[in-house]
């Protein structure tokens, strides 16, 4: 039995298919790089998966528990076991400390050290009492990654994390989701960035329209023939 | 001309020397207004915050009555209320006509399509990407609403402000509900109706100040709540 289970995953809008038949099954530790241009469903995956949304059709299985019949009590319960990180994250009224802890203060938690920790990871120590409303694009995409970290989730969800991001800012995001590799947590990355994937990923999946075109270790996905590249990553 | 100085000057009289009765008069209206005020919030704004996170049949039949509902006349409300709370009426049991309950119900009804109104409408203006982003960091449907209200606490304050504004110097109500008993149910609206037919002008226009003086403290609160 796999950590997570996704058995023909599918979505659809307005009888439209945004995502088809998308199974894979990942374990603790593991860094899944899903890779695909825009509108290939990187993000409905994602959203499937953090059940901010009810799939179409399949199912998804965390520690072998079906997740989409869950009474809503349950899926909470599922879903704080995970965190995601949106491509435009939107920060709450209040401080950079209110927006860090938030997702501790719901959970009934007050760990200030915890707060202080995360902020260091992503290079905005001494940050605690700032007004988020005034934080340029980098530092919301960092806070809003701190504000993921300190829930210590056993799914992580990253959605395009260093997209729009100055090189600095981008390879501390990238050296914090290296420092997760081998740990129990599992991240899902999704992004367009072919070598940032490459990089981080120790699995990568390739979609394309809503399907899951391969899957493998980058090597496998990234090392093929140019003529089979292009057929897996044809953009 | 004179008679208006001349009262004024007896109206200021009354307020600087804490004349019993107007102070009375002012304590009873600020109570009623602001338990009605306190009451309907604890119930309109959920329902708001209801009525704007849910999609359901009819939804825009109900917000469209609802912002018909803004301009209800009090006496409407006051018959409504009447009929409700009178000795034959489905509340009649509860003998709270004529009394300061019976017209914190009333004010509350007044006042509830305001507050449900101006909770969806400044609810609607949160992105969705705030309700999405607590909800992926594991708040309940409750947290979501504490969370959603709490982007815009300007807009629900200056909701929770006018609600007191349009329950403090509303008339049909307090005087069909309440009957304007001395002592009991009097408040600065009904009394500023009275007092003047009985000619005690002055007392009048003491009340009316107050009246005045409130309402301008309420607008200013709004104002800045508004420009934040």
């Amino acid at each position: 039995m796999s950590f997570l289970e996704l058995e023909a995953l599918g979505k659809a809008y307005g009888g439209v298919d945004v995502l088809q038949g998308i199974s894979i099954n990942l374990s603790r530790g593991e860094i899944l790089g899903i890779i695909g241009p825009t509108g290939s469903g990187k993000t409905t995956l994602l959203r499937l998966v953090n059940l901010l949304e009810a799939p179409s059709s399949g199912s998804i299985r965390l520690d072998g528990i079906a997740l989409n019949d869950l009474p809503e009590k349950e899926k909470l319960s599922a879903r704080r076991r995970m965190a995601m990180v949106f491509q435009k994250p939107v920060m709450f009224k209040g401080s950079v400390q209110e927006n860090v802890s938030y997702g501790l203060k719901i959970r009934g938690k007050k760990d200030q050290k915890i707060v202080r920790s995360a902020l260091e990871a992503v290079n905005l120590s001494g940050y605690q009492s700032r007004d988020a409303s005034s934080l340029s694009g980098g530092e919301i995409q960092r806070v809003a990654l701190a504000r993921a970290l300190v829930l210590q989730p056993e799914i992580l969800l990253l959605d395009e994390p260093t997209a729009n991001l100055d090189p600095k800012s981008a390879a501390a995001i990238d050296s914090i989701i290296q420092s997760l590799a081998g740990q129990s947590t599992l991240v899902i990355l999704a992004t367009h960035n072919m070598l940032q994937c490459k990089r981080l990923a120790s699995r990568v999946a390739v979609l394309m329209k809503g399907r899951m075109v391969a899957v493998g270790e980058p090597e496998e996905v990234f090392d093929l023939g140019q003529e089979q590249l292009d057929i897996a990553v044809p953009w | 001309m004179e008679e208006i100085w001349s009262g004024l000057l007896q109206a200021f009289e009354l307020i600087i020397t804490l004349d019993p009765e107007v102070v009375g008069i002012t304590a009873r209206s600020l109570y009623i207004s602001l338990a009605s005020v306190f009451l309907s919030s604890l119930i309109d704004i959920p329902l708001g915050a209801m009525i704007e996170s849910r999609e359901f049949w009819g939804k825009r039949g109900i917000i469209s009555l609802i912002h018909t509902l803004y301009s209800l006349p009090t006496v409407t409300v006051g018959l409504l209320v009447y009929l409700i709370l009178s000795r034959n009426g489905p509340l009649g049991s509860l003998e709270i006509l004529y009394t300061p309950a019976g017209m914190i119900l009333g004010q509350m009804i007044l006042i509830t399509p305001i507050m449900i109104g101006l909770t969806i409408s400044a609810l609607g203006e949160v992105s969705p990407q705030v309700k999405d982003t607590a909800k992926s960091l594991g708040a309940s449907e409750l947290q979501i609403m504490i969370t959603t209200i709490n982007e815009v606490r300007s807009a629900m304050l200056a909701a929770v402000l006018l609600g007191f504004g349009r329950a403090l110097s509303e008339v049909g109500v307090a005087m069909m509900i309440g009957g304007n008993i001395r002592g009991y149910t009097r408040v600065l609206t009904t009394a500023i109706s009275l007092e003047t037919s009985m000619g005690n002008l002055e007392l009048s226009m003491a009340l009316g100040i107050i009246l005045l003086s409130i309402s301008l403290l309420v607008n200013l609160a709004m104002n800045r709540l508004q420009g934040r």
